[in-house]
């Protein structure tokens, strides 16, 4: 490929490519991101290569492999084009139907069709099915429909206009006040808005500048930005690139977990390309400017994903953090002027240099504009990346858009923001999501991850969770953060075994509020979230276990035990074969017992047991009832039965 | 470090051919470093080569990377210890790692983790006798559709429930 050399060329060259594509022809995407590769998508992609050459079809059906579609839940999911139509859950053995019926015979297979729940209705097309429809997918959208390996797919959705257009039509200042106007705030937590960090190293003194893409991520349970990157890497590389020309940096970084591995290779492979292209490098696009990107891996830390711990990270150096007494856009990598946003704040970029900063602030609410990616996780049915406007509430987020919650349980909460965020109850579903409305609800945007939580699950243990995950992620640099959590967690875990005593509420209390006060960076500050806001609305779970010893959701492993009902054991033996620890008495026909000595909790005779006869309780707060006597478990089959 | 480690480490040093693996490495290792022009900003990247390459960070390794980049030892030690990336023992045959991720954990994963622990007889961060499993806890794999996920070598498993986890073990010898 040759480079290209104006903006005009860059036209001609996306022209050329569109009118090189048929519409009408046939082309199948395979979604190809990390959850959809766990689920088989691999195998699918080659099945369905082979079976397009063994069908004579080669050459006149095109094969996509995509990034993440989204509906994770559903993978390994394809869509066929121009149709259209969309398949979930696909196997390999799938494929040749697919191939014979939808490619050549032009007719839908059912079965691989979604079915709406609420309707029993099958639906055709990806639009009109409620996970999609119901999503403004602006950042996201793309990621469904390209190929991440192939820059002529990103070049044909309009890919690199913004830069051409930020290059050629507007100065550096005039980019910086396109994004202050659009008040773009940081998607990777904090909410800072990027135009005002943009300016801040603009104006900074020195004429080294470097612009860098915070790739971490790392919050358990959210993968938005590992799929961005994986699924759509120019887009971020294209707003990087913007960045750089409206700070006056020719040097940027992107520092990617080395356990992201797809969104390394596929965002190298990006840069190779834009380099070939002169989209990158040396006086890009015959602008005269000059830009450079560099890929650098972490090695998996959550404090990594802090500004000053990623550029001493960069630096070769242990990732901790440092005071910013002065601002790392003033003062950061190699205490140089250095401009830090996540990948989907930059990725926002394009878009907003494309369309104007009106258009991004009609989107969204008073302080909190465009839209936001969540990972919608967690005991949710349509588990996935999912894209919405800001404002949208909660409520339509979780039923609307995830489907609810699975088995016919109970909506219980729903933590946000990650391990610095916090857990809101159901009296909060109408909530407007959003950067200031989160934070004053008691929990926060954060990066995105949206944690549904049932019924069956224990707010203390949340809690617990997130301060065993901080005490092991914290760089241990100072007192309040290494020793404060470290305390609220042993706490946290007394209670949760039942060990709790009066006082200890107000212990972790204490200890929260000095934390905040006290340490040194946001993973200190913010660790005691999930511990306040889980106190704030679910005390009496705290109460129960310290006062009753009682586990309310059942599911703290030492306050609860399981116990099968006399009453209504079969003797099936199900529990006793599936039973990892051995713990289950009992023979055909004989009444099952669990030994609660070598029983370990793990759930599986209670999970097991068939619904029929529902014979395993969950108890807690109440002692294991006596065994029967022996001769009492012995079931005489053919119709009479214990007594 | 724990004795189960110090064990591991003695066990790998005189059944295994160490020093002539070392041999083999110390090229490698070379390489890696000229790959990163011998830049000592470079350290982390250097590391994270021979991990991916070697599973685990052996002392002589180290030593070289500190003469070639002129970076401290202890510097070095301090971040092959902070990260978790980086083992300074010997790793298994297989990697087991159990996401740990909040979607995976309200699904159950401690109790996944709880059977794997049961039957490998070892905790997060330790690598069996044998050398046959080395078990890692991690974050978030990004599958959490299909949580509670294990991941053996790279293969995913999802979905997973303690009475699973033994006949998955089984296959790995």
């Amino acid at each position: 490929m040759e480079r290209i050399n104006s903006a005009n060329e860059l036209e001609a060259l996306r022209k050329s490519i569109l009118s090189s594509r048929d519409t009408n022809k046939p082309c199948i995407t395979i979604c190809s991101g990390s959850a959809c590769h766990a689920s088989g998508s691999k195998e699918v992609a080659s099945r369905i290569e082979e079976e397009i050459a063994n069908q004579g079809l080669s050459g006149t059906v095109d094969v996509r492999k995509t990034g993440c579609h989204g509906f994770c839940e559903k993978g390994p999911i394809i869509v066929i084009h121009p149709e259209k139509i969309c398949y979930f859950q696909i196997k390999p053995e799938d494929v040749s139907e697919i191939v014979t019926e939808t490619i050549i015979g032009k007719k839908i297979i059912e079965r691989l069709l979604y079915t709406d729940p609420a309707t029993n209705e099958k639906i055709v097309y990806e639009s009109e099915i409620p996970f999609y429809k119901n999503q403004e997918r602006l950042v996201f959208g793309s990621n469904g429909s390209i190929d991440p390996k192939n820059l002529d797919d990103y070049l044909a959705i309009g890919g690199y206009s913004a830069l051409a257009k930020a290059l050629f039509q507007m100065t550096p200042g005039q980019v910086v006040e396109e994004v202050k106007k659009s008040n773009l705030r940081g998607r990777g937590g904090g909410g800072f808005p990027a135009g005002s960090k943009w300016e801040g190293s603009r104006n900074a003194p020195g004429d080294i500048k470097y612009v860098i893409v915070n790739a971490d991520e790392g919050d358990p349970g959210a993968y938005m930005d590992r799929s961005l990157l994986e699924g759509n890497p120019h887009s971020v590389l294209e707003g990087l690139t913007i960045g750089a020309y409206a700070v006056g940096s020719h040097e940027g970084y992107i520092y990617v977990r080395q356990e992201y591995p797809l969104a390394v290779e596929n965002v190298t492979t990006a840069i190779k390309q834009a380099q070939e292209y002169g989209l990158l490098g040396k006086n890009i696009l015959g602008s005269g400017f000059d830009f450079t990107v560099k890929v650098h891996m972490g090695a998996g830390a959550f404090v990594c994903g802090e500004s000053t711990a990623l550029m001493t990270a960069l630096e070769g150096r242990a990732g901790e953090p440092r005071p910013k007494y002065i601002r790392s856009n003033v003062k950061g990598l190699w205490n140089r002027p250095s401009v830090l946003n996540n990948v989907e704040t930059w990725s926002n970029v394009p878009l907003i240099i494309n369309n104007g900063a009106d258009w991004f602030t009609k989107l969204g609410t008073e302080s909190s504009k465009g839209t936001k990616i969540f990972s919608v996780v967690g005991k949710i049915n349509n588990t996935g990346l999912v894209e919405v406007p800001m404002g949208m509430t909660l409520r339509d987020i979780i039923y609307k858009i995830g489907g609810g919650i699975p088995g016919g349980k109970k909506f219980k909460a729903v933590q946000t923001g990650g391990p610095s965020g916090g857990c809101l109850p159901e009296e909060l579903l109408d909530l407007q999501v959003g950067f200031d409305e989160l934070t004053k609800a008691g929990s926060m945007m954060g990066s995105g991850g949206m944690i549904v939580l049932d019924e069956d699950t224990c707010m203390v243990d949340v809690a617990r969770y997130f301060l065993e995950f901080l005490t092991d992620e914290s760089c241990g640099k100072c007192v309040p953060c290494r020793e404060g959590i470290r305390q609220m967690l042993q706490t946290l875990t007394k209670i949760t075994q039942g060990k709790g005593k009066e006082g200890d509420i107000e212990l972790l209390e204490e200890l929260a509020e000095t934390a905040r006060e006290a340490a040194l960076c946001a993973l200190g500050k913010s660790a005691p979230n999930p511990f306040l806001s889980t106190l704030k609305y679910f005390r009496n779970e705290y109460e129960a276990h310290i006062k009753e010893k009682r586990c309310p959701a059942l599911s703290c492993k030492e306050l609860i035990a399981f116990y099968i009902d006399p009453k209504k054991c079969q003797a099936c033996t199900t529990c006793a074969r599936k039973c990892p620890s051995n713990a289950i008495i009992g023979g055909k026909n004989l009444i099952h017992m669990v030994d609660q000595e070598k029983c370990t909790k793990c759930g599986t005779c209670f999970e097991v047991c068939p619904p029929r006869f529902s014979a395993v309780k969950k108890i807690s707060g109440e002692p294991v009832p006596d065994p029967i006597p022996e001769e009492a478990r012995i079931i005489v089959r053919g119709g009479k039965k214990n007594e | 470090m724990d004795n189960r480690v110090d064990q591991i480490t003695d066990k790998h040093e005189c059944q295994c051919g160490h020093s002539d693996n070392i041999e083999g490495l110390s090229d490698r290792v070379d390489q890696i470093i000229d790959k990163h022009n011998c830049e000592a900003s470079s350290l982390i990247q250097v590391l994270l080569e021979i991990q991916s390459e070697n599973h685990w960070l052996p002392k002589e390794a180290l030593d070289q990377v500190a003469e070639r980049l002129q970076v401290p030892l202890t510097r070095i030690q301090q971040i092959a210890t902070f990260y978790k990336a980086f083992s300074l023992v010997p790793k298994g045959r297989h990697g087991i790692h159990v996401c740990m991720g909040t979607a995976c954990h309200v699904r159950g994963a401690q109790r996944v983790l709880d059977t794997v622990e049961n039957l490998t007889k070892i905790k997060p961060g330790e690598t069996d006798l044998d050398l046959k499993f080395s078990l890692e806890t991690v974050n978030c794999l990004g599958c959490c559709a299909l949580g509670p996920v294990v991941e053996i070598d790279g293969k995913t498993h999802g979905k997973m429930a303690p009475a699973e986890m033994a006949d998955v073990l089984k296959n790995y010898e």
